[in-house]
C-alpha cells in the first residue's frame, strides 16, 4: 500500500502550557512494499509521526493518504480510527499482554475480528513458526527472553495481513549481538512479506541497514529522504553530514577565496587549494569532510599541518584526533605506528569535500 | 558482641510500635478469650465455666439470625461495591474533564465517617419528611409514603445502599490504582488489534485488574463482617432483629451486662476474621511474588 504524508502537522497542547509544535511541515511519500525508515535524534517527533500513521493521534494540519484514500487529516470527521485502518504496530516495549500466552496473543487480533477457531489456529502456527517461536506458544510473556518477546510481538503483527506495519524502536531492548542479527531477519521477512513498511529508529546503523529509503527528521521537518548510500554520500545539508556515518563527519565554516584561477580555502595558517567544484567565492559555507576522507602524507605540498592529541584504535584502522590551524579534525586512516603529539601533515581527498550554505 | 548490639538495635526501634501493638490489640483479644470463658454478669458472681457460653451460642437462635443476616449483607454489598466501584474508577481513568474534582468528589463518602453518613441517610429515609418518600410521591411511583425501615426488605436495603454508597469509593480508589499501572502501551495495542472500548476493559484490562479486584473483595469482606455503626444508626439492628449483624448482636449482650457471653460471639466473630486476614495476607504475598 502507497502511503502519502501531506504538509502534515502536529501540536500538543497541554492547559496552561504553552503548545509544543513537534511536527511542523512533513512530506513523504511510502512506496507500495517499502521498507520505509524515519531516522531522527531523540524527541524529533518519530513516534508521533508513526502514532499518526497508526491513527493512535490525530494531526493537528495536512493530510494522511492510504492508496488515495484520506484517513487522517485535520478534519477529525476524516480521521478513520485504527480499527478501520488495518495497520499493524510493535512498540519499544512490545506491549504483550502479560496474561495471555504466546499463543493467546498473537491470536488476539484475530479474535477481534471473529476469525473462526480453525483458522485462527492456522494463522497463529504459521505465524509461530515464521519467527521461530513455535517451542514457546505456550508460555506467558513473562517467562521468555527480550528477544523472544520482540519475536512474539512481530508474529502478533504479521498475523493478520496489516495493510502497514509499523514499528517504533523495536531493537533498542535487545543486545548489541541479538540487535544485529534480528535487523538481518526483519530485512528477509519484510521482503518476503511484501507489506509496506515504517520504521522509526534513532540509530543510524539501524537505518541504513534496513531502509530501502530513509527520511531523516529533525526540528519538525524533514531534512533529507533518501536510499542509505546517498544520505552518506550527498548529504542535504550540514545536520544530515553530522547525524549520519561514523566516525562523525568533520565539519567547520570556512570562506572560498580564489587566486589565479585556483580555489583555495584559507585556514589560520595553512593554505588548501582544490578543484572547483559548485562553489562561490566569496561566500561563507560549511565545509564538511568526512575522517575517512582526510589522507595522512608526507608530502609538504597543498596540506595542513597539525598534531595528534589522542588516538583511538578500532581494529585495522586508527581514529585520530588532530589539532591543526587552532581547530580540531578527526582523521580515520590504517594504523600506523602513530603516538600522540607527533607532527603529521594531511589532505583532503578533494571529492570528497562538501560545502553546505549556510 | 556487636552483632548482639546490632540485634538489640533492631529490636529496640520496634519497640514503642509493639508496645501499643500489645497493649491495644493482643491484650484486649486475650482478655476477651479469657472473660468468654467465665459466667461474666453484672450484679452476678464471676464464675468460671469453661466452654459453656460457646455451647450456648451454638443452641442460640438469635446468634444464627444474626449471622445469617451478616452473611447475607455481605454477599449483597460486597459484589455491589466492587462493580460499582471499578465501574466509578473506569470512569476516572478516563480523559474528562475536571478530572481531579471528580476524583476527589467520589472519596467524600468514604472520607465522611460512618457514624455521620449513616444519619444522612436516616434523614433520606425519615417516613414523613424524607428525601426518598419525598421523590416517590412527587413522580407518583408510590401512593403512600414507604416505611422504609418498618419492614424487612426496606430495612435491609436501607443498610445495604447507605454502606454500598460509603465503601465503593473506596474500591474505586483501590481499582483506580490498579488501572493506572496497567502500561498504556497494552491499551494502545489493543487499539492497534481492533479491539473497541468494552473488548479492552473485558479482554485486557480487566484480567489484570485481577489482583487489586481479589485483594478488595477480601478486603470488604473482612470489613463487612463487622458492620456496626451504619446499622446502628439506621435502624437498631430492627425491625425485630432483621438487621442485626453479629457485633450488633454482641453489642448488645455487653449493654445488657452480659459481658461473658458478648464476649464469647465476638471471639468467634474474630476467628471467622482471623481466618480471612491469614488468607488475605496469603493472596497479598501471593501477589508480591508475580
Ligand atoms: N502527548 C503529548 N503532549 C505533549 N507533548 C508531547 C506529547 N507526546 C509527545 N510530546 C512531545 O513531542 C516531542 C516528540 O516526541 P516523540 O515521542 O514523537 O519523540 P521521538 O522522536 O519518538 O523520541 P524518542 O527517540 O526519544 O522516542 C517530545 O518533545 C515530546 O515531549
Ligand atoms: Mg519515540
Amino acid at each position: 500500500m502507497k502511503i502519502e504524508i501531506k504538509n502534515i502537522q502536529k501540536e500538543f497542547k497541554t492547559i496552561g502550557k504553552e503548545s509544543v509544535s513537534v511536527l511542523k511541515d512533513i512530506n513523504l511519500e511510502m512506496k507500495d512494499g517499502e521498507f520505509f525508515v524515519l531516522l531522527g535524534p531523540s524527541g524529533c517527533g518519530k513516534s508521533t509521526l508513526l502514532n499518526i500513521i497508526a491513527g493512535l493521534e490525530n494531526p493537528t494540519g495536512g493530510q494522511l493518504i492510504f492508496d488515495g484514500e484520506v484517513v487522517a487529516s485535520e478534519n477529525k470527521s476524516e480521521c478513520m480510527p485504527p480499527k478501520e485502518r488495518n495497520v499493524a504496530m510493535v512498540f519499544q516495549t512490545y506491549a504483550l499482554y502479560p496474561h495471555l500466552s504466546v499463543y493467546e496473543n498473537i491470536a488476539f487480533p484475530l479474535k477481534i475480528a471473529k476469525m473462526d477457531k480453525s483458522e485462527i489456529d492456522r494463522q497463529v502456527r504459521k505465524s509461530a513458526e515464521i519467527l521461530h517461536i513455535t517451542n514457546h506458544i505456550d508460555s506467558k510473556p513473562s517467562e521468555l527472553s527480550g528477544g523472544e518477546r520482540q519475536r512474539v510481538a512481530i508474529a502478533r503483527a504479521i498475523v493478520r495481513k496489516p495493510r502497514v506495519l509499523l514499528f517504533d524502536e523495536p531493537l533498542s531492548n535487545l543486545d548489541a549481538q541479538l540487535r544485529t542479527a534480528t535487523r538481518i531477519e526483519l530485512k528477509k521477512l519484510q521482503r518476503e512479506l511484501g507489506i509496506t513498511t515504517v520504521y522509526v529508529t534513532h540509530d543510524q546503523v539501524e537505518a541504513m541497514t534496513l531502509g530501502d529509503r530513509v527520511a531523516v527528521l529533525k526540528d519538525g521537518y524533514v531534512q533529507q529522504v533518501d536510499s542509505a548510500i546517498n544520505l552518506y554520500e550527498k548529504p542535504a545539508n550540514k545536520f544530515v553530514a553530522g547525524f549520519i556515518g561514523f566516525p562523525n563527519m568533520n565539519l567547520f565554516d570556512v570562506e572560498v577565496s580564489k587566486e589565479q584561477e585556483k580555489f583555495y580555502i584559507q585556514f589560520e595558517k595553512d593554505r588548501f587549494y582544490f578543484d572547483p567544484a559548485a562553489v562561490e567565492v566569496g561566500t561563507k559555507y560549511c565545509m564538511g569532510i568526512r575522517p575517512a576522507d582526510i589522507e595522512v602524507t608526507d608530502d609538504n605540498e597543498n596540506v595542513l599541518k597539525g598534531k595528534i592529541d589522542t588516538m583511538e584504535l578500532l581494529g585495522k584502522e586508527v581514529l585520530l584526533y588532530v589539532s591543526s590551524n587552532n581547530m580540531e579534525f578527526s582523521i580515520f586512516t590504517a594504523k600506523k605506528n602513530f603516538k600522540e603529539n607527533q607532527e603529521i601533515n594531511f589532505r583532503f581527498d578533494q571529492s570528497k569535500i562538501h560545502f553546505f550554505k549556510k | 558482641m556487636k552483632n548482639f548490639i546490632k540485634k538489640f538495635e533492631s529490636y529496640a526501634f520496634v519497640s514503642p510500635l509493639l508496645v501499643f501493638v500489645a497493649l491495644f490489640v493482643l491484650i484486649p483479644i486475650i482478655g476477651s478469650i479469657w472473660t468468654s470463658m467465665f459466667r461474666d454478669v453484672t450484679f452476678l458472681k464471676m464464675k468460671f465455666i469453661f466452654l459453656d457460653n460457646y455451647g450456648d451460642l451454638l443452641r442460640d437462635e438469635g446468634f444464627w439470625k444474626s449471622l445469617r443476616f451478616t452473611l447475607l449483607f455481605i454477599a449483597v454489598t460486597v459484589p455491589l461495591e466492587l462493580i460499582i466501584g471499578t465501574a466509578f474508577a473506569v470512569v476516572l481513568d478516563l480523559k474528562i474533564p475536571f478530572r481531579g474534582l471528580l476524583r476527589a468528589c467520589v472519596l467524600v463518602p468514604w472520607a465522611i465517617p460512618s457514624a455521620i453518613s449513616a444519619k444522612i441517610w436516616e434523614l433520606v429515609y425519615n417516613y414523613s419528611y424524607g428525601l426518598a418518600n419525598y421523590i416517590l410521591l412527587s413522580t407518583g411511583l408510590s401512593e403512600a409514603p414507604v416505611n422504609w425501615i418498618g419492614t424487612d426488605i426496606g430495612a435491609f436495603t436501607t443498610v445495604v445502599v447507605a454502606d454500598v454508597w460509603k465503601t465503593a469509593p473506596f474500591v474505586a480508589l483501590l481499582v483506580l490504582a490498579g488501572l493506572q499501572s496497567v502500561p498504556s502501551d497494552l491499551r494502545l495495542q489493543a487499539k492497534i488489534d481492533r479491539a473497541n472500548f468494552v473488548q479492552t476493559f473485558f479482554l485486557i484490562t480487566l484480567p489484570l485488574l485481577k489482583p487489586v479486584l481479589l485483594v478488595s473483595l477480601l478486603f470488604r469482606t473482612i470489613d463487612s463482617l463487622r458492620v456496626f455503626d451504619v446499622i446502628y444508626v439506621l435502624t437498631h439492628g430492627g425491625p425485630g432483629g432483621a438487621t442485626t449483624s453479629v457485633s450488633l448482636y454482641a453489642y448488645k449482650y455487653f449493654l445488657g451486662g452480659d459481658f461473658g457471653y458478648g464476649s464469647a460471639i465476638s471471639v468467634l466473630l474474630f476467628l471467622v476474621a482471623f481466618v480471612m486476614s491469614v488468607f488475605y495476607i496469603k493472596v497479598s504475598k501471593f501477589q508480591d511474588n508475580l
